[in-house]
């Protein structure tokens, strides 16, 4: 019983295999590759496995702290900012294995000419509650 | 209303309605139904007989579904098979409903949400919020977990073992949510030794008990772990230590030692101790070499060196852990420890730091942090 991170990049992964943007494909292959997020999702509650998905806009702002009394400082979009997060599957699995295969899974994804993305997903643990007895 | 009567009052209500012939998923679903209404009823109505009135609103349930679902002929079959209310559900019932919701065909998280619902009587929103996931998901990982566990057959006693392991993963791994998990497992546990002799039950319980006697000294107030050794011991919980120590003596008197009463009693060996430095380190090593016989798993490896270096010194603890896979969680934690002990604190720091980015728990990786902090500090 833990939970995974299923982590998708817009921007900061390594390259995918079938590397085309989204804006290339055709209506239907992406309706094909939402269906297939979707139900994956579906899927995922069925096996009692899922905790939550979402997805990230690319626009975002940085903001900071600017002392008392002031109002916080924002900045960007940065452009150049090497890392972009595009959204996010939290799932609760039994084991490490299982976590791999199912990011596994997320990433046959189709995209464009209905073939798998082979897109890179980054899976980060939680942590856990700490545990009772440890001597 | 008390809800720790209502919730002992599950299973039992579930033998009944199993012993009338409803299958096991379809019985627990009207019980479900039942305890739902009853938590919304008994407030304001309380019923004379708790138990009967679940019965009775269980069979209700399940009728409603069962004539929704199938054939009059079934259920008129049922109405005539109905025994005369009353008979008070066995021991017998309650074993197998615990072996049916640990049963081997389930992973780990299924047999956890399937006991605390059907044994535990926890409806489905307070286990999901138990362990952090939606409703809808524990929902589906317990309807699933009842139809592959809804025909299996128990015409002969199943492996208390894997029910332990089950209890044990509720105690230990509990999240800390509205319903407290530590205190359940052990409800379910003082249950299971009613309904069962065995000294490993026994042995479970009395682990469970001398550890939660440890629970209000184990977290600062700032939510910081605090170690064994420098925990209050004036906050302990007397009453549960001479209650765990009372049930482990007897189990272990019965001369069949298992793994849960070998860990009990190194927790009793701790909890007898008045100050960490009058710990009995020598009998501790004692017992990890009993529970090596009995498990060798590596975890117990692991804190045998912790125990080795308190009993024959730093060095001993430093050559045991050399014999282990550096890549055991808590691996690095232990080294670190001990290598402070040894009189090396920069050595000590950095692995420290080390064993904070390798931490799964975040109470862990700050306690880690700041022993790392604490001797930086001093090497300044």
């Amino acid at each position: 019983m833990a939970k995974y991170l299923l982590l998708k990049h817009y921007r900061g992964a390594p390259a995918p295999v079938n590397d085309v943007p989204m804006e290339k494909w055709t209506p239907e292959e992406i309706s094909a590759h939402m269906k297939y997020m979707s139900d994956f999702a579906a899927r995922l509650e069925q096996t009692g496995e899922f905790v939550d998905a979402q997805a990230l806009a690319a626009e975002g702002s940085w903001v900071r702290f600017d002392g008392e009394g002031r109002p916080p400082v924002t900045d960007g979009p940065f452009a150049e900012t090497k890392d972009l997060i595009a959204g996010w599957m939290v799932i609760d699995v039994d084991s490490h294995e299982r976590a791999i295969e199912l990011a596994g899974e997320l990433s046959a994804a189709p995209g464009a000419g209905g073939k798998p993305i082979h897109e890179w997903l980054e899976v980060r643990p939680f942590y856990t509650a700490s545990p009772t007895v440890t001597e | 209303m008390n809800q720790a009567l209502l919730r002992s009052l599950i299973p039992g209500v579930l033998g009944i309605l199993v012993r009338r012939g409803a299958d096991f998923a379809a019985a627990e679903d009207a019980v479900q139904d039942a305890l739902v209404e009853a938590i919304r009823v008994w407030p304001d109505d309380p019923p004379r007989d708790p138990r009967g009135w679940l019965v009775t609103v269980s069979w209700r349930k399940f009728l409603d579904t069962t004539r929704a679902d199938t054939a009059r002929r079934r259920r008129e079959e049922l109405l005539d098979r109905e025994p005369p209310p009353g008979p008070a559900p066995t021991a017998d019932d309650t074993l197998e409903l615990y072996f049916r919701c640990a049963h081997p065909s389930l992973t780990p998280s299924s047999a956890v949400a399937l006991t605390l619902r059907a044994v535990g009587g926890l409806t489905t929103r307070q286990i999901a919020e138990a362990y952090l996931v939606p409703e809808a998901t524990m929902a589906q990982r317990i309807s699933r977990a009842k139809r592959t566990v809804s025909s299996v057959r128990f015409d002969r006693p199943g492996d208390v073992g894997t029910v332990l392991r089950v209890l044990y993963l509720v105690f230990n791994e509990g999240y800390s949510g509205d319903v407290d998990l530590a205190a359940e497992a052990i409800r379910l546990t003082r249950r299971l030794a009613a309904a069962i002799d065995h000294p490993e039950v026994s042995g479970l319980l009395a682990l469970m008990l001398l550890h939660h006697a440890r629970r209000a000294s184990r977290t600062a107030p700032d939510g910081g772990l605090v170690p064994l050794a420098e925990q209050d011991r004036g906050r302990w919980d007397t009453g549960l230590i001479a209650e765990g120590v009372e049930i482990l003596q007897a189990a272990l008197a019965r001369d069949r030692l298992g793994e849960f009463q070998a860990q009990a009693a190194i927790a009793a060996l701790h909890a007898d101790a008045p100050t960490a430095g009058e710990t009995d380190w020598v009998q501790i090593v004692e017992w990890y070499d009993e529970l090596l016989r009995l498990t060798d798993s590596p975890v117990v490896r692991l804190n045998r060196a912790v125990a080795v270096g308190a009993a024959d010194g730093p060095r001993a603890g430093l050559a045991a852990l050399a014999e282990l896979d550096d890549s055991l969680p808590r691996y690095t934690a232990v080294a670190a420890y001990l290598h402070e002990r040894d009189g090396d604190p920069a050595t000590a720091a950095r692995l420290y730091a080390e064993a904070a980015r390798k931490a799964t728990n975040l109470a862990e990786r700050d306690h880690l942090t700041r022993q790392a902090a604490r001797l930086n500090v001093r090497e300044r």
